[in-house]
């Protein structure tokens, strides 16, 4: 299990200006975390802040433990749907039993009859089931998602949500940016809501849509526009 | 007209018979050729993909540099390597002027930038799609740059096909470094300008047409090859 994820006076500028603003955060080790916030709050900077894939301005980041990151638009390599999942279990903690594990993994996600086929010739659900088994075939600590679900039907979506919760499940913490409040219902033990790159509110799921007490998240959930 | 018209006639009869000066002509051209084109991919696409993801001072002046050196006349080369290879020259005790050897080093050199240059845009479209995902999943510069190679390799295909267009067409370079030397260094080109100063337009025409075929086969499977490699990446 990783060490909690912790932030100090995180910032991040971008073209002149403050992104995301002197964060102190905490985040348990376990569990899904769920980050939303209107367009522009800095949701997806901060994920990739978290995952290292930016350097930030100024501050620090604490974090230990395998991670992997599930984008929002899948990446596919040019190449069939198994050799994708063994270019990730090649390289994780799978690697010794990297061909027995890829036809159980593409069994599980239901890709095993379309094993041979080119990655990019799945559809938007197949690809991003994909990539998110990819993910996890890196045995991560830490799974970051960056809106995996947002151009997904309601049954993509669903198996999509079934993975992520069988991965926190055991043990894997889960970072998940979204904007569909029913998938943050669904999976978040707790709740960071983001305002231009300010944090508003860190809290428990529950009390976040029950009583959120910063205006901004409070427009928010009522669905009224917050600039 | 009717000179022509015997000319192509006669050309047409040394190809079939199987003329064997011809034979030799074709088979040395597509050795230095060929051995030319391996030689500059090694070296070319592996620079082209580093180029393409390392981010350094001065990238900008190299950039320009390796996409100027595509341009470099043939003729300066040959020249260059002739220098190098005399036996006054720094590499002369290797008695490699004259010898095909020569001509492939002066080849490679003429096809290497090509290779690189083009390969360097294609990796680096490549490129800005993977890194994040290549990053998140930690994939050492080594790693990212054999993977590019891999999945580009639908492009590449052509971008070698470029340098081996520019290798098997080429004539300044080669004649200088290896003399024309018959049954030793006389490749197609050298030959056709060799036979048509002589006024021997049959055998001149009949690599002429033996260039065109190559040209054209080579076109033809790298075509064939880029679709089925196409059609596996993208579905």
């Amino acid at each position: 299990m990783a060490d909690p994820i912790r932030t100090a006076a995180l910032t991040l500028n971008a073209g002149g200006e403050d992104r995301i603003r002197a964060l102190d955060l905490t985040l348990s080790a376990t569990g899904t975390t769920v980050i939303m916030g209107p367009n522009g709050a800095g949701k997806s900077l901060l994920l990739r802040l978290l995952h290292r894939l930016i350097a930030p301005t100024s501050g620090t980041i604490h974090s230990t433990g395998r991670q992997a990151m599930v984008f929002q638009r899948p990446v596919m390599l040019r190449r069939s749907v198994e050799a994708n999942l063994l270019f990730a279990l090649r390289r994780g903690p799978y690697a010794q039993d990297a061909a027995n594990k890829c036809r159980e993994v593409l069994t599980g996600i239901g890709l095993n009859t379309r094993a041979k086929q080119p990655a990019r010739s799945l559809s938007g659900g197949e690809q991003q089931r994909l990539a998110l088994a990819r993910a996890l075939s890196l045995g991560p600590e830490i799974l970051f998602l960056d809106e995996p679900t947002a151009s997904l039907d309601p049954t993509a979506t669903l198996a999509i949500e079934k993975t992520v919760q069988r991965a926190a499940d055991a043990n894997t913490k889960i970072i998940l940016v979204t904007h569909d409040q029913g998938q943050a219902r669904r999976l978040a033990d707790e709740i960071i809501f983001l305002h231009n790159g300010q944090l508003c509110e860190h809290t428990l799921a529950a009390e976040f849509f029950d009583a959120p007490t910063s205006p901004q998240a409070r427009a928010y959930l009522a669905g009224q526009l917050v600039l | 007209m009717h000179e022509f018209t015997e000319a192509f006639r006669l050309a047409f009869a040394l190809v079939l018979a199987g003329d064997a000066d011809l034979i030799e002509i074709v088979g040395l051209s597509l050795r230095v050729s060929l051995t030319a084109i391996a030689v500059a991919c090694f070296i070319g696409l592996p620079l082209g993909a580093w180029l393409a993801i390392a981010r350094f001072k001065g990238r900008g002046a190299v950039l320009v540099v390796v996409n100027a050196l595509m341009g470099l006349p043939p003729v300066v080369v040959g020249l260059l390597v002739y220098l190098s290879l005399s036996r006054a020259g720094p590499l002369g005790s290797f008695g490699l002027l004259y010898t095909p050897t020569a001509m492939i080093i002066a080849q490679t050199i003429l096809i290497a930038p090509i290779i690189a240059a083009l390969s360097r845009q294609v990796i680096e479209d490549l490129h800005a799609e993977y890194d994040e995902q290549f990053r998140s999943m930690g994939l050492s510069r080594r790693e990212a740059i054999a993977a590019l190679l891999w999945d580009g390799r639908t492009a590449l295909i052509t971008v070698a096909l470029a340098g081996f267009g520019r290798a098997i067409a080429e004539v300044g370079a080669v004649i200088i470094v290896g003399g024309n030397i018959d049954h030793l260094t006389r490749v197609m080109t050298t030959a056709i300008a060799l036979e048509t100063s002589k006024g021997d337009l049959p055998l001149a025409l009949a690599l002429g047409l033996i260039l065109l075929v190559i040209a054209l086969t080579v076109n033809a499977l790298a075509m064939s090859l880029r679709r089925k490699s196409h059609s596996f990446a993208h579905g």
